[in-house]
């Protein structure tokens, strides 16, 4: 298929040729597999719903489910609780990780490979198997079905994809650093807030990533430890798809999910290059 | 009163003692060296009067007041890393206004101890880069900057020329005793460099396996060293074997195996036949050809081994004839030709008899 004689840049340097060689066949798969999708998803919510589910036949399309989403407040109310969770998940990961992989940084070299492992160890068994076991855990505390048993699930699902961006950035930190700052007159609580928290900035914003995203679409912890009020977009896009068999309403609500998620992080990108400059300007 | 004084300290390390029973006094104002090879326990010493590590025996006293059990954040004194350990977040600036926002002076005063200590280290046109937009030199700097801001009792310095190039170390030295002799802050300097320690220091203290073996003057710690250790250590050195065959007063005649007698002279009361070592410095040693005739004490015969042409002198290695390789270093300034003899060339090397020392062993 790949026929290199064919290209244009024929005489193109060689490390140029190979950099394509490298580059295209995950382009092609992303194009292939993550925007071709996309785009049926952004085509499926202008169409209207078939009648036994899927879409119906071609020329028939509207923006009926748009209308519909944004007719009805409580889409709205089921968005502000997913985000609230999730940013609620993702503050108490950061809280319950730090200590955690600041103590796996501070290990002997040795230990630190096996405190690693244990971080990672729970990926070994099912993710739903694990839920199921928080089950047995919570049902005979009468917490079962509640907000806190949805927070909970999340947070520990989650943790690690926390802990290993962290403790990735802690480790590196030069312990000369706290070393220079202490001389200079600074408290532990000092060093740990003028040091070592700004430098670790970097490791909580992609441990934040990896977990605020993932927990926004999450249905599974919700369907199987939450309450019938416990229900996040994930269950809602879910029930659109599988109950309700009304693709383009799911579909519109995955579009949506998308936008305010690239908003928020783009937003959050902004303000932190704002917040940079601005320190710059300051010092 | 010494501003700090240490007092028999020794520190343990699993099994092994990397200080001594090490006492020192460094006075008010001194640029104080501690020079030795790397594992002589310098940097320990260093450390424990930062207080990051604690001596198991014996105390150490800032002006009379023992430090023991005070955190090196209560220490009144700042540390120069290796390293330099300059804040990767803060600017120039940020950086070295840490320690003035540590002990909590005004905003005011912070920016303007700031911009003077920026100037002193010609840095004020960087104060608002990060230091990883800064050269060698200019991190170092910074660090210096930080570490005398707020005009701390005394500044410890571990190594801080050593991650400099040669030509840079050079101007950097040229700097510091500048800027130690305008601030007037005690500096306590760690290296392993001899020449360094030489062209900086007030007084040098020069540590073997976690002891102190000499401390002295620069001066003195070249001319007139302690023993082997010293003599061979503080800059380039022959070292000779020999058995003392009369002693009289000032007077000193030293057996060397296999040439004959070396006239010295010596103040202390040597016993005859008491064996140590005569130790001359290369650029106190002439080098004639055999033929000629020279006016010194102390002439020996030998052969041109090698020779190093190094620009401003020539380091000639001499083969006597006990077969001990003498290294003598001639002025090439002195005579229009680059040099005056050759390889294989017999010659004489000749010294006054005040040149050497006569080391115990």
């Amino acid at each position: 298929m790949r026929k290199p004689e064919a290209m244009p840049a024929a005489r193109a340097q060689p490390a140029d040729r190979s950099k394509w060689v490298v580059t295209l066949p995950p382009t092609l798969f992303l194009l292939a597999f993550f925007l071709a999708p996309a785009l049926i998803v952004v085509a499926a919510s202008l169409r209207d719903p078939g009648e036994f589910g899927g879409l119906a036949p071609w020329p028939a399309h509207s923006f009926d489910a748009y209308r519909f989403l944004f007719g009805d407040i409580i889409y709205l109310e089921i968005f502000a609780r997913s985000f609230f969770v999730a940013a609620l998940t993702t503050l108490l990961c950061i809280v319950l990780a730090y200590p955690l992989a600041w103590l796996i940084a501070r290990s002997p070299a040795r230990r630190r490979d096996l405190l690693v492992l244990l971080v990672i160890l729970p990926f070994a068994s099912n993710f739903l198997v694990r839920i199921y076991a928080w089950i047995m855990l919570l049902g005979p505390a009468n917490l079962l079905y509640t907000p806190f048993a949805v927070i909970a699930g999340m947070v520990y699902v989650h943790l690690p994809f926390m802990i290993l961006p962290l403790y990735t950035n802690l480790e590196k930190h030069d312990p000369a650093l706290l070393e220079a700052a202490q001389d200079l007159g600074a408290s532990a609580w000092t060093c740990f807030w003028r040091i070592t928290f700004p430098l670790s900035l970097p490791g909580i914003f992609s441990g934040a990533a990896l977990v605020f995203i993932p927990v926004l679409g999450m249905f599974a912890v919700p369907e199987l430890l939450g309450g019938t009020g416990d229900i996040l977009i994930g269950n809602l896009i879910k029930e659109q798809f599988l109950e309700n068999r009304d693709w383009p309403l799911g579909s519109a609500l995955s579009i949506m999910l998308t936008v305010a998620v690239l908003a928020l992080a783009g937003s959050a990108a902004w303000a932190a290059r704002k917040g940079l400059h601005g320190t710059e300007a300051v010092t | 009163m010494a501003l700090l004084e240490i007092r028999n300290i020794t520190r343990r390390f699993a099994g092994f003692e990397a200080v001594k029973d090490v006492t020192l006094s460094i006075a008010a104002g001194e640029f104080f060296t501690l020079l030795g090879p790397s594992g002589c326990g310098k940097t320990t010493i260093l450390r424990m009067i930062a207080g990051f590590d604690a001596p198991d025996e014996g105390d150490i006293l800032l002006d009379g007041q023992s430090l023991a059990g005070v955190p090196p954040e209560k220490r009144p004194l700042h540390t120069v890393f290796q390293s330099y350990a300059l804040f990767p977040h803060m600017t120039v600036a940020g950086n070295v206004a840490f320690p003035l926002e540590m002990a909590n002076r005004s905003r005011d005063e912070i920016r303007r101890r700031v911009a003077e200590t920026l100037a002193l280290v010609h840095l004020t046109d960087k104060a608002a880069q990060f230091p990883h937009e800064l050269s060698g030199g200019q991190k170092q700097r910074v660090a210096l900057a930080r570490g005398l801001v707020n005009k701390p009792r005394l500044l410890l310095l571990d190594e801080p020329l050593g991650a400099l190039d040669a030509k840079l170390r050079v101007e950097m030295q040229v700097e510091l005793i500048a800027l130690q002799r305008e601030v007037g802050i005690t500096f306590v300097f760690v290296t392993h460099s001899q020449q360094e320690a030489l062209a900086l220091s007030h007084r040098i203290g020069v540590m073997r396996e976690g002891r102190i073996e000499q401390c002295d003057e620069p001066d003195k710690l070249y001319t007139l060293p302690a023993n082997r250790f010293v003599a061979d250590f503080v800059g380039r050195i022959n070292l000779m074997d020999v058995e003392v065959a009369a002693s009289s007063k000032v007077l000193l005649k030293l057996k060397a195996a296999g040439l004959g007698e070396i006239a010295a002279t010596d103040l202390r009361p040597i016993a005859v036949g008491e064996r140590g070592a005569f130790a001359l410095r290369p650029e106190l040693i002439r080098v004639f050809g055999h033929r000629e005739s020279a006016d010194l004490k102390n002439r020996f015969e030998g052969r041109v081994k090698e020779l190093l042409y190094l620009g401003d002198v020539t380091l000639y290695k001499v083969e006597l004839q006990n077969g001990f390789i003498v290294e003598a270093l001639m002025p090439n300034a002195a005579s229009g030709r680059a040099k005056f003899h050759e390889v294989g060339d017999p010659v004489a090397v000749c010294w006054r008899q005040d040149a050497g020392v006569y080391l115990r062993n």
